[in-house]
């Protein structure tokens, strides 16, 4: 079975408004992008496949795989969509050129979040119409501050470890020309932010940016064709839970720490507190990046809060480097999780 | 009752056609970016211009706009002005509104291939645009409006916004 490899990589955006361009048009610059960054290849000729991860809610558009070949040159070509995260269509390329009957996979993902006027109600969409949706959440962030208030209370976590993770990603965002929202805080900083959902504050959630990400990945000759600096994917993994809030584990993330568990088997890792170098972890909330971190294997359960503390600057011994930039100073652009960084 | 008795509709005939009110914008709004192309298209029709782009390697004219061409994969090299009559290349008579309602007159639309000066196009790929059609209703059951030569009806500058709608229709513009 061919190895598969990310050959190249292209973004556009990355700011909290883009206004000159239509996200076609952003899709279309992070595609050059990325087709020079892989040895000038031509979408036309050399690509086999494209998937578009993409949700019609967020684009205001029904049935809005329909616009995703065209800025990408996939026109007439095969082109499917995922409704989900970006990441999520990287494995699915991995998995089509690992099946031997696909060379080159194009993965284009992008957000326009600032095109939404009513970003809540838009976001209350994903809730169960029958037994959440008329609960009329004030605020959509309840959810994720439900998962922070029992995580935190489980493992003895405090507001001093969520300043520190928000601290320190905003200071790693200013050496990253792409994060928005970067900038040097400090404990006092953080106190001052407001309450959105207790014990989030505004600075514990990950604003938006509009931004789109296109990924080339490719089997192995092709790879060594387009690149002389492929990266090799050694893994992939994704799990989703029940679509039931109420029957999931609202403490733990144990839908990473499965899918993690499948990337780990499959690239050979026992033991990923030794033998991971480097992790970038999402942290749309400031205590997604604790709960990663232990879901990814790189803390024991319920230490990563302490390790930040005690070692700040690497986030842990046992964890030597996470979150470097990290999505939160760069910000969210919804679909794109696949990182330029 | 929460569902409907047929799901896949009734026919017209036997209709009530029972008019029903819905608000036509919901709770998920958005604010589209129209980025350069499609701004620049907005702003022409508010000229009483059809703008298009134009592929130079391969001919096409995109209208509406876009900055790239899709079947080249590169930057479109720059704009035309689509004049603002063309042929209709197919049509439909509508006999119920939106709100599912019938309508009072039937209304017409179809797509119309425009005509750019120094431009040929088949009839597989060509600058187009879909638009209500100032007929009669009789024009489509008899097929007669394929291939009818067609004339954007602007509406006066005064009450152009920027938008598709600054043509009111297509109307039959003669021989």
């Amino acid at each position: 079975m061919t190895k598969v490899a990310i050959v190249g990589l292209g973004w556009s955006g990355f700011s909290p408004e883009v206004v000159d361009m239509s996200f076609r048009e952003m899709m279309f610059k992070a595609a050059q992008r990325a087709y020079e960054d892989a040895g000038g290849l031509d979408p036309r000729r050399d690509v086999d496949a494209f998937i578009s991860c993409q949700e019609d809610f967020w684009e205001g558009i029904s049935i809005a795989d329909e616009f995703a070949p065209d800025p990408i040159g996939g026109a007439m070509k095969s082109v499917y969509t995922v409704a989900g995260d970006s990441l999520q269509c990287v494995g699915q390329a991995y998995a089509m050129i690992k099946s031997g009957l696909f060379d080159v996979v194009v993965v284009e993902s992008h957000g326009k979040p600032s095109d939404m006027l009513t970003l809540h109600d838009v976001m209350s969409m994903a809730l169960d119409p029958i037994s959440l949706r008329p609960l009329g959440l004030a605020n959509i962030h309840a959810l994720a501050a439900l998962e922070a208030r029992a995580y935190m209370a489980k493992y003895g976590v405090g507001p001093q470890h969520l300043a520190e993770v928000v601290e320190k990603a905003h200071r790693a965002g200013l050496r990253n020309p792409r994060a928005s929202y970067a900038g040097r805080l400090n404990a006092g900083d953080y106190e001052l932010s407001p309450v959105v959902v207790d014990p989030l504050r505004e600075a514990d959630i990950a604003k938006f940016v509009d931004a789109a990400v296109v990924v080339v990945l490719a089997s192995e000759a092709a790879a060594r064709d387009l690149s002389d600096t492929p990266v090799w994917v050694e893994g992939v993994g994704w799990r989703t839970e029940t679509s039931t809030l109420e029957l999931h584990d609202w403490a733990f993330p144990l839908h990473a720490r499965m899918a993690a568990e499948d990337a780990y088997r499959q690239a050979k890792i026992a033991d990923p507190a030794k033998e991971v170098g480097f992790a970038e972890v999402d942290n749309r909330y400031s205590f997604k990046e604790l709960q990663h971190i232990e879901a990814l294997g790189l803390a024991p359960r319920g230490s990563a809060a302490e390790m930040l503390l005690e070692e700040p600057s690497t986030q842990a011994a046992a964890c030597p480097s996470t979150s470097a930039a990290a999505r939160w100073p760069r910000g969210s652009p919804s679909k794109s999780t696949a990182s330029p960084d | 009752m929460t569902k409907p008795v047929n799901p896949r509709g009734t026919p017209i005939k036997e209709a009530e056609a029972v008019g029903i009110e819905f608000p036509v914008v919901g709770k998920a709004r958005y604010n589209y970016t129209t980025g350069e192309a499609l701004g620049v298209f907005l702003a022409g029709l508010k000229q009483g211009r059809i703008l298009g782009t134009v592929c130079k390697r391969c001919g096409r004219v995109f209208v509406p706009p876009r900055m790239y061409c899709s079947y080249c994969f590169r930057p479109v090299d720059g704009w035309v002005e689509a004049r603002d009559e063309g042929v209709v290349v197919t049509a439909v008579a509508s006999y119920i509104e939106a709100t599912r309602a019938r309508a009072e007159k039937a209304r017409v639309v179809g797509v119309i291939k425009l005509e750019v000066p120094g431009y040929k196009f088949d009839d597989h790929f060509f600058p187009g645009i879909m638009h209500y059609i100032c007929v009669d209703d009789e024009a489509v059951k008899s097929m007669g409006i394929f291939g009818m030569r067609v004339r954007a009806r602007w509406r006066p500058v005064e009450q152009r916004v920027g938008s598709i709608t600054d043509i009111e229709c297509f109307e039959p513009a003669g021989p």
